[in-house]
C-alpha cells in the first residue's frame, strides 16, 4: 500500500497487517470457491449466498460488483485503482451508489478473484456490501472539512467498520442492516432512513456521545427512525449499538423477508417495548468489557489527523477576481461550494449529474482526472455522496477556479448541487433484476429539461428521487419529489410522491395521485414546478415548505386537470 | 426454425439464462445449443416451452454452463419476434442508456 504518504495528505484509515491478512485471506478463499463453483463441486444454491457475502450479484447483463468504499472516504491512489479495474475487467465505468459505494456492472465471475486481489493492494474490497450482515456505515460527505462539524463521524465509523467484521452474531442477521453517522449540525448524511442513525454529539464537558434513532428505513414500508435513547457516551457507544442488534437478531422476523426488517420489528413492538429490551440488554452488557477504550478511540482518530492546512486568509483575492469574471463560475462557487472550517479553504462537490447524464455514473478517464484533482487541490483525498456526487473536501479558495475549470472541462463542472439537476437515480430496469421500470432515461429527461443553470438556481433547493422498483434504492420516499416506477401490464408508469424530505426534518412523501407515462412525467414535474413558483411566498420560500404551506390541492389541479 | 419463422404460428415462448463463468445472456437455440443472439433463440409454443426448459435447465446446472434459466413470452412487432416485456428486450439489447453497450453493440 503506498497511498499513505506522510507529509501532505489528508488522514484515512490505513490497514494494519491483521487487516491485511484478513482481506488477502478472502481473497484467496473466494478464489477456491469459484473454482469450485465453476467445477461443479458447488451447486448455484451453495455459492450464490457465498457471492453475495463478497458483493457479486448476477444482473441482467452481467455479474455486478459492488466496492466498499468505507464511510464514502478515499484515497486518490484507491480511485485510480477503481479507474483501473473499470478499463481492465469493465466496460470503462464504474457507478456511484447511494451507499456511498461503486458498482461495476460488465464483471465476469471468473475475473471476480483477480480483480478482489487488486483492490486488495489498495485496501479495499467487497465485504459487507450485501447479505444479511451489518453494511458499509455511510457518514457525512463533509466529514473533517465541514464548519458545522462537532464530532468527526469516520473515527466511530471506522470502529464500527472494525468492530462488525466478521462479528460471529452479526454474520446471519434477519436482514441487511445499515448505519448512518453524522456529527455535523445539518444532516448530510440522511440519518433517520438508515436502521440505526447516529447524531453525534457533544455535552457541556465536550465530550463525544450519540443520539440513537432506530428503525428507519425506505421500501415497501418506509419509516422515519425513532429516537431510541437522546445521549449515549463515547464509552458506550459499541455496547448500546451491540444491545440493539442483539434484540433484533433476537426477535426479527426470519421467516418472512418482508418484515424482517428492524423497522419492522420497532414498529411491531412499539417504540416503548423496543427501547426496553435494547436498555435491559445494554444493562446486562454494559462493563469492562464493552467499554469503548479512550485510547483506542484516539489511535484511530490518529488516522484521521487533518492534513497540513496553511496559515491562509479566508479572503481569497484571486477568487473574487474569478467570480467577477466568469458567470458560469460563480454560479458553480454559489451552488457547489460550501463552507470549509480553516480559513481559505472550502469543500468543492463534482457534480456527477451533467444535464442528461446518467446519475452517478463516472468513466474511468473521469475518475483517473478527479484522482489527479484530488492529489493537486485536495491533499490526495476525495469523497463519495449518498446523493452520487464526489467531493473534494479541502481545496485552497485560490485553487478553485483552477480546479473548476479543469472538472468543466471533462464534463464535470455542472453547478447542480441540492437543485432539481441534482437527481438520484436507482440503476433500474437498464441493469437491475429487481427493477420493475427504467430510472435512468427519466432522470436523463427530466435533468435535460431543467439543463438551464440559471432556471435551476431560480426554482432553488429542490431534491428529485427517482427508483425503478419498491425497494427504494433511489431514495424516492424521501424526495421532495419522489418518483417510483412501476409496471402496469407491461408499460412503465410512474408514481409521484411530494414532501420527503431526507435531513434532520425527516418525512415520507405522500403521492399525488395516479401514476403516469414516462412522457407525462417529465411535464408533471415542471407543471408542479411552475405551480410552486406561482405560489411560493418569496424566493427564499423552499418546494417543500410552499408544499407545506398551500397544501397538495394545487399541484394535483395543475397535474390531473385533464383525468 | 428460425426465431422469425416460427413466431408466426401464434403465442410463443424462448428459454433464456446467464452463462455462469461470465453472466453473459444466452438463449436456448435449435438442437439445445446455448447462443448469444436473441435472432438465433428457439421459439416454442407456450404449451411445450415448460416441457423443453426442464431438461434444458437440468443439463445446463449438471454441466456449470447456465443459472437462471427461465422461459419469457415472445410476440410479434412487425414481422419480427420479440420479447414481450421491456425486462427481456433489455436483456436482449443492453442498456436503453448506453447503446454503445451490450449485445446491441456488437
Amino acid at each position: 500500500m503506498n497511498h499513505i504518504a506522510p507529509g501532505a495528505r489528508a488522514g484515512i484509515y490505513h490497514y494494519d497487517e491483521i487487516d491485511r491478512q484478513f482481506v488477502a485471506e478472502r481473497v484467496e478463499q473466494f478464489r477456491k470457491q469459484v473454482d469450485r463453483r465453476l467445477s461443479g463441486e458447488l451447486t448455484e444454491e451453495e455459492f450464490k449466498p457465498i457471492r453475495l457475502m463478497n458483493g457479486l450479484y448476477l444482473q441482467l447483463h452481467a455479474y455486478m460488483l459492488r466496492i466498499a468504499v468505507p464511510y464514502g472516504v478515499m484515497s486518490a491512489t484507491q480511485l485510480r485503482k477503481l479507474s483501473a479495474i473499470g478499463r481492465k475487467y469493465d466496460r470503462g465505468y464504474g457507478h456511484f451508489t447511494t451507499r456511498q459505494n461503486l458498482q461495476y456492472n460488465w464483471i465476469k465471475l471468473e475475473d471476480t478473484p483477480a480483480i478482489l486481489h487488486e483492490l486488495a493492494e489498495v485496501d479495499m474490497h467487497a465485504l459487507q456490501t450485501s447479505g444479511n450482515c451489518v453494511r458499509n456505515v455511510t457518514t457525512d460527505p463533509f466529514v473533517g472539512a465541514a464548519k458545522d462539524e462537532v464530532v468527526d463521524g469516520r473515527v466511530y465509523a471506522e470502529i464500527l467498520r472494525q468492530w462488525t467484521t466478521m462479528h460471529p452474531e452479526f454474520t446471519y442477521l434477519p436482514r441487511k442492516f445499515k448505519i448512518a453517522i453524522s456529527g455535523a449540525e445539518s444532516d448530510r448524511a440522511a440519518v433517520r432512513i438508515h436502521d440505526v442513525g447516529l447524531l453525534a454529539r457533544r455535552n457541556e464537558k465536550g465530550e463525544p456521545g450519540f443520539s440513537f434513532y432506530v428503525g428507519g428505513g425506505l421500501g415497501r414500508s418506509p419509516f422515519v427512525g425513532k429516537l431510541v435513547r437522546e445521549w449515549v457516551a463515547q464509552e458506550d457507544f459499541v455496547a448500546y449499538l451491540e444491545a440493539i442488534l442483539r434484540v433484533y437478531n433476537q426477535y426479527g422476523r426470519r421467516d418472512n423477508i418482508y418484515k424482517a426488517r428492524i423497522k419492522i420489528l420497532v414498529h411491531e413492538l412499539g417504540l416503548e417495548k423496543f427501547t426496553q429490551e435494547v436498555e435491559e440488554e445494554f444493562a446486562r452488557l454494559r462493563g469492562p468489557k464493552y467499554r469503548l477504550d479512550p485510547e483506542i478511540v484516539e489511535g484511530i482518530r490518529k488516522h484521521f489527523a487533518p492534513p497540513p492546512f496553511e496559515e491562509l486568509p479566508d479572503h481569497s483575492e484571486s477568487l473574487e477576481r474569478a467570480r467577477a469574471a466568469d458567470p458560469a463560475f460563480a454560479n458553480w462557487l454559489a451552488v457547489n461550494v460550501a463552507e470549509h472550517k480553516a480559513p481559505g479553504y472550502a469543500i468543492a462537490t463534482v457534480s456527477l449529474k451533467p444535464a442528461g447524464g446518467i446519475p452517478g455514473d463516472a468513466t474511468c478517464d473521469q475518475m483517473d482526472l478527479v484522482a489527479d484533482l484530488a492529489e493537486r487541490h485536495s491533499f490526495g483525498e476525495l469523497r463519495v455522496t449518498h446523493v452520487q456526487n464526489l467531493v473534494l473536501a479541502h481545496v485552497k479558495k485560490d485553487e478553485l477556479y483552477d480546479l473548476w475549470k479543469q472538472l468543466d472541462a471533462a464534463g464535470l463542472g455542472s453547478a447542480n448541487a441540492g437543485l432539481i439537476g441534482d437527481i438520484i437515480a436507482c440503476p433500474g430496469l437498464d441493469y437491475c433484476a429487481l427493477a420493475n421500470a427504467r430510472s435512468i432515461p427519466l432522470a436523463q429527461a427530466i435533468s435535460a429539461r431543467f439543463a438551464d443553470p440559471l432556471r435551476q438556481r431560480t426554482i432553488g433547493e429542490l431534491g428529485i428521487k427517482i427508483s425503478g422498483c419498491i425497494n427504494a434504492c433511489g431514495h424516492h420516499h424521501v424526495g421532495a419529489i419522489g418518483i417510483l416506477g412501476v409496471d402496469k401490464k407491461g408499460t412503465e408508469y410512474y408514481q409521484i410522491t411530494v414532501g420527503g424530505d431526507p435531513t434532520l426534518t425527516t418525512a415520507i412523501g405522500d403521492i399525488l395521485g395516479p401514476a403516469v407515462t414516462e412522457t407525462e412525467a417529465v411535464d408533471a414535474i415542471e407543471a408542479i414546478v411552475d405551480v410552486y413558483l406561482a405560489n411560493r411566498s418569496d424566493e427564499s420560500e423552499r418546494f417543500i415548505d410552499t408544499l407545506k404551506r398551500v397544501g397538495h390541492a394545487p399541484f394535483k389541479e395543475r397535474i390531473y386537470a385533464a383525468d | 426454425m428460425s426465431a422469425k419463422d416460427r413466431s408466426k404460428e401464434g403465442s410463443m415462448k424462448a428459454i433464456t439464462a446467464n452463462r455462469l463463468r461470465d453472466g453473459e445472456v444466452v438463449f436456448l437455440g435449435e438442437g439445445g445449443r446455448w447462443v448469444e443472439s436473441f435472432a438465433e433463440a428457439a421459439l416454442f409454443p407456450r404449451a411445450e416451452a415448460d416441457a423443453v426448459l426442464a431438461p434444458a435447465k437440468e443439463k445446463a446446472e449438471r454441466e456449470q454452463f447456465a443459472v437462471d434459466i427461465y422461459t419469457f413470452e415472445v410476440v410479434e412487432q412487425d414481422g419480427v419476434p420479440v420479447p414481450a416485456t421491456m425486462r427481456e428486450r433489455i436483456r436482449t439489447a443492453g442498456p436503453t442508456v448506453r447503446l454503445d453497450l451490450g449485445k446491441q453493440a456488437a
